[in-house]
């Protein structure tokens, strides 16, 4: 079981250095794609875990529809480097012990919680959840969430058309 | 021999990745090979004829000269994300391809699958995940090459590519609720899959239930991979070569051969989804061996005519044979092998009809203007499939009560 542990320990420090990258550099499409390296890498923890279904849709949706996005609105507005001002140096000096309070909280929790079937503990991936049980508990038991979202979804589009429309 | 009746996994994979890799770079540098005869061909004119024998050499010389030009750097580009692009859309259209199963799943060497690299329970899912992270390739070329017609060309190019890939996966969603499952293989061969037929000789393809939805897929599909009419992000009228007017040598190259490793997975897509995969039109009898070899042989004595009266030089003429030698080594694998090599001819088979429709498409149709492209896409294309989605919903449900 030593090859699902290389992976877990690639994809997490892949992670957590897209998502430091993602805060330090100072172009906008560097920031970006580092986003990016994040969320494939937690689509391939996704796949560990034994769900196959949400990291596709994590690449699908999140990489190839959102991010693409992202990168071509910065595109479109040829957004130059970020430039620092003096406020940029609070979040130096206060963000960092902050974010890593934050870390020690976490870290605490993670300590005291029971050991679940997580790769890095050294339990097996659960088997692959199907495809057919995923779509079953959300259009039967979760119907009303779903249906919700989507309205909300429709709302934020329709919302965009009124503000893109030029006044007659 | 005995770490490889250990490892069947490792020693299978590694040797079924090694070959399609093998294959389908060959593939690629023929398509270009064949789609400049073609085009030639309509055109009336030769095509490429002098290096080797009707040009066969020529896709070598090609490479050979894309290794050895000089690779020029624009100095104000943005180096790391330059590099990345083409990278990036070359690894993307590859392992695309590795989804694609060319065969029956149950034809096994040591206890493993061979006509796929990898089977994926959620294959189409995952190939449609990978080929959207195709975009990032020409977006950050166009972006960091940190010139004026890249960026345009990178800016239509990702806008057309994210919005026909809206009415590309509508499009086969029809296909899904008809076959029920993700998998590419069951898709063709599975329970709700394409075996058998309709009144005794149609084949019980998706194509025929699913018209409407095949034709979006294949215009949306030569619309991703940014092919005549729909190649705006490098119409050089415009805008000269598009988001890759700045790369030279290998990196041009490798931007070249994504664009045409896109062309082969929209096609082998198509082949599954559409086309009933590896199926036989006839149905797979024992008779079929003869097909190929029929074929082959043909195309054997066609060479060997031609070495009699139109190649001049000798060195031509010595080329030919080896290719008759090709087609007959081919025509007796189909004939003594037919169990594994079947399936692949007609994958194959299909594939190069739809090649061959692209590059007909590209000798054939104008270009779209920009608006053009954009009102076709979200006015009619994505109307049409999301009404084609609903009423294969419909049916479905009807007859599944």
């Amino acid at each position: 079981m030593i090859a699902p542990l290389i992976v877990f320990f690639a994809c997490a420090i892949l992670a957590v250095l897209g998502a430091i990258l993602l805060i330090i550099v100072r172009e906008p499409i560097h920031s970006a794609l580092s986003l990016v390296v994040v969320m494939v890498s937690l689509a391939i923890l996704y796949l560990l875990l034994g769900a196959p279904f949400v990291a596709a849709v994590q690449i699908l949706v999140y990489a190839g529809a959102i991010m693409v996005l992202f990168v071509f609105v910065i595109m479109l507005l040829n957004a130059g480097e970020e430039e620092r001002t003096d406020w940029s140096k609070i979040a130096k000096w206060i963000g960092l012990p902050l974010g890593f309070v934050l870390l020690l909280e976490i870290a605490h929790w993670l300590f005291h919680s029971e050991p679940g079937t997580a790769v890095a503990n050294g339990v097996a991936a659960p088997p692959p959840a199907s495809t057919f049980a995923l779509s079953t508990a959300l259009f039967r038991q979760y119907l009303l969430p779903f249906e919700a979202t989507s309205i909300l979804i429709l709302i934020a589009i329709l919302g965009a058309l009124v503000l893109a429309r030029k006044d007659q | 021999m005995e770490f490889i009746s250990q490892h069947p996994v490792l020693v299978v994979s590694l040797v079924k990745i090694a070959l399609t890799l093998f294959v389908v770079m060959t593939a690629l540098a023929y398509l270009t090979w064949f789609e400049r005869k073609v085009v030639a061909r309509m055109q009336s004119r030769w095509g490429p004829y002098y290096v080797g024998a009707h040009g066969l050499l020529q896709p070598l010389a090609d490479g050979v000269k894309f290794l050895f030009k000089e690779d020029v750097t624009p100095p104000s580009s943005d180096i790391v994300t330059y590099l990345l692009a083409p990278f990036l859309a070359l690894v993307l259209a590859l392992t695309a391809i590795a989804l694609i199963p060319i065969g029956p799943p149950d034809v096994t060497v040591l206890g493993q699958p061979v006509f796929a690299v990898s089977n994926v329970s959620i294959g189409l899912i995952f190939l449609f995940s990978i080929t959207s992270l195709g975009v990032y390739g020409v977006a950050l070329a166009g972006w960091s090459s940190n010139s004026k017609y890249p960026l345009m060309g990178g800016l239509r190019s990702s806008a057309q590519m994210i919005s026909y890939e809206v009415s590309l996966t509508l499009s086969v969603v029809g296909v899904l609720l008809l076959a029920g499952t993700l998998n590419l293989s069951d898709i063709v061969s599975g329970p709700n899959g394409q075996t058998g037929y309709w009144l005794h000789f149609i084949p019980k393809w998706n194509v025929f239930p699913q018209i409407v939805g095949f034709l979006c897929y294949i215009t949306a599909a030569i619309a991703e991979t940014n092919r005549v009419p729909f190649d705006l992000p490098e119409a050089e009228t415009e805008l000269v070569a598009g988001f890759h007017t700045e790369y030279s040598s290998f990196k041009f190259a490798m931007f070249f051969m994504a664009e045409y490793a896109n062309m082969i997975t929209v096609s082998c897509l198509a082949t599954i989804l559409f086309f009933g995969g590896w199926l036989s039109p006839f149905g797979g009898g024992e008779w079929e061996k003869f097909i190929p070899v029929l074929i082959f042989g043909a195309l054997a004595v066609y060479c060997l005519y031609d070495i009699a009266t139109e190649l001049q030089s000798i060195i031509h003429k010595l080329q030919f044979t080896i290719v008759v030698g090709l087609f007959l080594a081919l025509a007796a694998v189909c004939f003594f092998f037919p169990q594994y090599a079947m399936p692949p001819f007609w994958f194959i088979l299909k594939i190069g009809i739809f090649m061959f429709f692209y590059v007909w498409a590209r000798g054939t149709l104008p270009r779209f203007r920009y608006d053009q492209l954009m009102s076709f896409g979200w006015k009619l294309l994505l109307p049409v499939s999301l009404a084609n989605l609903v009423v294969t919903a419909v049916v479905w449900l009807v007859m599944h009560p």
